[in-house]
């Protein structure tokens, strides 16, 4: 039993470890600010939660699990939150998205 | 494992430090700041498991409390949503 | 009032588990720390039907949140493909897509979880309408059609 939660959680740690490593190069790669906004998405909705979970499994105390709990909530709830207000800020300050179709930006104004 | 995601959280931090110096827009900038934080609240959760004291978990939860307090105070200062926004934009309610 | 209990309650088990110290001290130190909490609260006017919907939402909440994941995971697959893809595959498109909710908390549990799946942003929130950016104009077709708007208007339905 020990065995097989070390190895789900080292599962797990790599998957996210993946992931987090795909959202830093999406950050870097993608052309303007509204798509590196879907790139942080990634790590901060799927990749935490699997960083997270892969240390829950590592069988620490309840009172352990439980703070990692609180934490995985907390950003889950805070990520949304902040960029909604960057995406928000960004576009009352006049900053045109990069769209492909022209009719689609005529939409903003 | 804990080494590997350490070490992929360190490089991811590397490159939204490189996002924030390189970053045309403000807006870019801060987006980099707040992945940041966010990592850096994985890192103290993983580095604290990797030294075998769990405590470090109280800091990383007031560190992802602080984070998003200081997001959201930047973004106050900054010129959108400034605090004179009810004047600007009387149709929104608060 | 009964929000003022619950608060209280919500907020002690809260010190309880993250303390993991139980002695006379650190007891009576929580407690005031929850009372000034739930003096903050109430003069911060914000204790009222919205701040927690008790029971209606809470029994609902889990069978939502297990399709949301779902979909998280989807999309999430869907994103990572793109980034390693690079940026010529990609389609950033911009809509405002309508939301037929008729509550504050079921427009706002929409818009976070449009900006929780990743490859949709909410930007901005008006009455009844919602500016939504994605990467792929897949994404935003798939949320005009409306399933997540559904499963919302349900979650709020008495």
């Amino acid at each position: 039993m020990d065995m097989f939660l070390a190895i789900a959680s080292g599962i797990c740690l790599l998957l996210g470890s993946f992931l987090i490593l795909t959202g830093g190069i999406g950050l870097i790669r993608f052309p303007d600010f509204f798509t590196r906004m879907h790139a942080a998405g990634i790590t901060d909705t799927l990749a935490t939660t699997l960083i997270l979970v892969g240390l829950m499994l590592l069988n620490p105390g309840a009172l352990v699990v439980f703070k990692l709990v609180a934490i995985l909530l907390l950003i889950l709830l805070i990520g949304p939150t902040a960029s909604h207000a960057l995406a928000k800020a960004a576009i009352r300050s006049g900053l045109k998205p990069l769209v492909k179709e022209l009719k689609d930006e005529e939409e903003i104004k | 494992m804990i080494t590997a995601a350490i070490i992929a959280i360190f490089v991811v931090m590397v490159l939204s430090i490189i996002r924030a110096i390189a970053g045309p827009t403000f807006y870019d900038r801060i987006l980099a700041v707040n992945m940041f934080g966010t990592k850096t609240v994985l890192m103290i959760a993983l580095l604290g498991f990797a030294m075998g004291r769990p405590e470090f978990l109280d800091i990383a939860l007031v560190y992802a409390l602080i984070n998003f307090i200081s997001v959201i105070a930047v973004l106050r200062f900054s010129k959108s949503i400034g605090f004179q926004e009810p004047e600007n934009h009387p149709e929104e309610r608060r | 009032m009964r929000q003022t209990i619950s608060l209280s309650i919500t907020l002690a088990l809260f010190w309880l588990a993250n303390s993991g110290h139980y002695n006379a001290l650190l007891l009576s130190l929580g407690a005031l720390s929850v009372i000034f909490v739930v003096y903050l609260a109430y003069r911060m006017d914000v204790l009222d039907h919205e701040t927690q919907p008790l029971m209606q939402l809470t029994t609902k909440l889990p069978s939502y949140y297990t399709w949301l994941i779902k979909e998280i995971i989807l999309s999430n697959i869907k994103v990572v493909k793109h980034v390693w893809l690079g940026q010529e595959t990609i389609k950033p498109a911009l809509k405002t897509i309508k939301s037929n909710q008729t509550t504050d908390v079921g427009r706002v549990i929409y818009a976070n979880s449009i900006t929780l799946t990743p490859g949709t942003v909410a930007i901005d929130l008006n009455d009844d309408e919602i500016l939504v950016h994605a990467l792929m104009q897949e994404d935003i077709e798939a949320l005009d059609e409306g399933e997540m708007d559904r499963r919302i208007c349900r979650l709020e339905k008495s």
